[in-house]
């Protein structure tokens, strides 16, 4: 029998990673609500924003210039992507930017491979203290984490529903030619919400960088990852893949309690085939009539 | 019609040909090039069964190459004496109860989701093998020795690397020429029709899923046959031939070669394996820097590919 202090850490380990998955996968559902692009290489920003966050670190030593850094220099690089390889796709079948997207994330990942090598790359936490919980240290910065993850993503709610430019972003999502009449210039919007989303990529990158390494594969776990928080939330259903982030590594958190944690991706990968055999819209999304 | 289709057998009889004599003029390095090309190129072919014709992009091919291999691996080190047609049935058996697994769920999907479902696929079969040590060898995988070649009847032979590319030709070939009667089949027809338009093809009376899943089995086949060949060729079975970096590899050879065309994806195949080497010699780990930038580019303004051109002949 597991003692119940360990579930309740392995708990709290889950809340948090969730909420780091969360940032990502709410980017990857916003990209993919508003222009149907699955963005491939989505997990290769994060990582990438992480690395940027290790470079601005080590010059300025400070967390939250390198977290700003990350999501400046992503949102740019996100964008140029956006107007060199996915504007002309338009239009086009949906499958083509999975192919177009599979390329930038081989050439990212690539890229960080050949610029910071094979050696992960740590960034210091800013926030080094712990408190007891039961008998062990739970370090005060993953729940920092989970909190800045949740300020973001409310942020970006209230942007979304209040924002002028949110109210745009979802006039395209409903109706793309109606919001282009309206007079709201929709290529551009794309080209934000991209931005929008590799940023998040890399502000979660950062966060996330402090607990384990950075390393040039971390992109492609993270890309499988949001995937599959997507398609069980519902693909395009922001609040859904929040809740199924968390869902899924409180899941993942409790299976390694009895298996290795490489072992307990699989326990998602189930939870994601059953999801779509059974109710292929998504868990968290209401029934359609 | 009918010049088009002379052309195309003078053409592949040529192509043939010249892929004969290939080994017994080329110096060793690229006789195994050349060898290597038509393995990755049956995988290619494999997947544009998916790809091209039915318009299913999967990025799950790694997992039936890979248990390919693993099979082979199975029957050359357990089974009794290690031979070549125990192996290949062995391999074969692997992949194809993998790719019914598969099938069976990913095919209730569709687009994007059918190539995340096979993604998703490969990727259990990966840390399956990946784990499970005791079986698989876990991260160093499984080496065996080359099972020699025979035919039964005939008696028995090394493989030496001529008959190797022999050997791989002739099973490149009739995959090819099978496949080739699969699409041109009443039964490819219809999955062209899937492709042009899925509605429509249940609408006339089509058990759309069902067609689907045979699909992705035969294509599992032979991409599994591809791995069988590839463990020959290579002596050993590795879990990283069932990340998805293969499936991905599959995927770009289609692309760069052009989709629906079976030849063309090994053209692809051609393509690529050069590009790499050509690269690989300016900077040896990063590579596929400059091809990744390649293979996006021919997304965007080469979606018919190499020989995409020719599509209408190759299918005469």
């Amino acid at each position: 029998m597991i003692p119940f202090e360990q579930l309740l850490v392995q708990a709290i380990n889950g809340i948090v990673t969730g909420m780091i998955l969360a940032l990502v996968a709410s980017g990857l559902t916003l990209i993919f609500g508003i222009m149907d692009v699955v963005n491939f290489a989505h997990g290769d920003l994060f990582m990438l924003g992480a690395y940027v966050g290790t470079t601005v670190f080590v010059t300025t030593g400070n967390f939250w210039l390198a977290l700003l850094g990350a999501c400046v220099t992503m949102a740019a690089l996100g964008a140029a992507l956006q107007i060199t390889t996915l504007r002309p796709l338009l239009g086009r079948d949906p499958l083509t930017t999975i192919l177009a997207t599979f390329g930038i994330s081989l050439v990212l990942q690539n890229y960080a491979l050949w610029q910071y090598g094979p050696v992960p790359r740590k960034i210091m936490e800013p926030l080094t203290g712990h408190f007891q919980l039961f008998h062990i240290e739970y370090p005060w910065y993953r729940l920092l984490i989970a909190m800045l993850s949740a300020v973001i993503i409310g942020g970006l709610w209230l942007f979304m529903k209040y924002g002028t430019y949110g109210i745009w972003i979802r006039a395209t999502t409903q109706d793309r030619l109606m919001a282009s009449a309206m007079g709201i210039p929709v290529p551009r919007v794309h080209t934000g919400v991209f931005a929008i989303g590799a940023a998040m990529a890399a502000a979660s990158g950062v966060l996330f960088a402090p607990l384990v390494g950075v390393n040039h594969a971390m992109g492609f776990d993270f890309t499988l990852r949001a995937f599959v928080v997507v398609v069980v939330g519902g693909m395009g259903n922001l609040g859904g893949s929040i809740l199924a982030s968390i869902f899924l590594s409180l899941l993942e958190a409790f299976a390694s309690l009895w298996v290795s944690p490489a072992q307990a991706v699989i326990v998602s990968f189930i939870v994601l085939i059953l999801t779509l055999l059974f109710r292929p819209t998504g868990l968290f999304v209401p029934t359609p009539k | 019609m009918r010049t088009q289709r002379t052309g195309y057998w003078v053409g592949f009889v040529v192509v043939l040909g010249l892929l004969t004599v290939a080994p017994l003029v080329l110096p060793e390095f690229w006789r195994r090039f050349v060898t290597e090309i038509l393995i990755w190129g049956l995988l290619a072919m494999s997947s544009d069964l998916l790809i091209g014709y039915t318009g299913m992009v999967s990025f799950g091919h790694s997992a039936f190459f890979g248990l390919g291999m693993y099979g082979t691996a199975a029957a050359l080190l357990a089974l009794g004496p290690p031979s070549l047609w125990l192996a290949l049935s062995s391999g074969l058996v692997s992949a194809a109860v993998v790719a019914a697994f598969v099938a069976y769920f990913a095919t209730r999907l569709r687009d994007i989701y059918f190539a995340i479902t096979t993604l998703v696929f490969s990727q259990i079969f990966y840390v399956i093998i990946f784990t499970w040590t005791d079986m698989t060898g876990g991260e160093n995988g499984l080496t065996f020795s080359q099972p020699p070649f025979s035919i039964p009847g005939l008696g028995s032979g090394r493989f030496t690397p001529v008959t190797l590319h022999w050997f791989v030709l002739g099973v490149v070939t009739l995959s090819y020429l099978g496949l080739r009667r699969i699409t041109q089949s009443p039964f490819g027809m219809v999955l062209q029709s899937i492709r042009e338009n899925e509605a429509r093809t249940r609408a006339i009376g089509y058990h759309v899923e069902r067609y689907k899943i045979v699909a992705v089995m035969l294509s599992g086949l032979f991409a599994g046959l591809a791995g069988v060949l590839y463990a020959i060729q290579n002596k050993f079975a590795a879990p990283d031939f069932v990340l998805f970096l293969v499936s991905g590899e599959a995927v770009i050879f289609n692309v760069m070669g052009g989709m629906g065309t079976l030849v063309g994806p090994v053209a692809g195949a051609a393509f690529f394996l050069l590009l790499r080497e050509a690269f690989s010699r300016f900077f040896p780990e990063y590579y596929l820097i400059p091809v990744g930038v390649i293979f996006t580019l021919m997304v965007v303004f080469l979606p018919q590919g190499l020989l995409g051109f020719l599509r209408r002949r190759l299918n005469a």
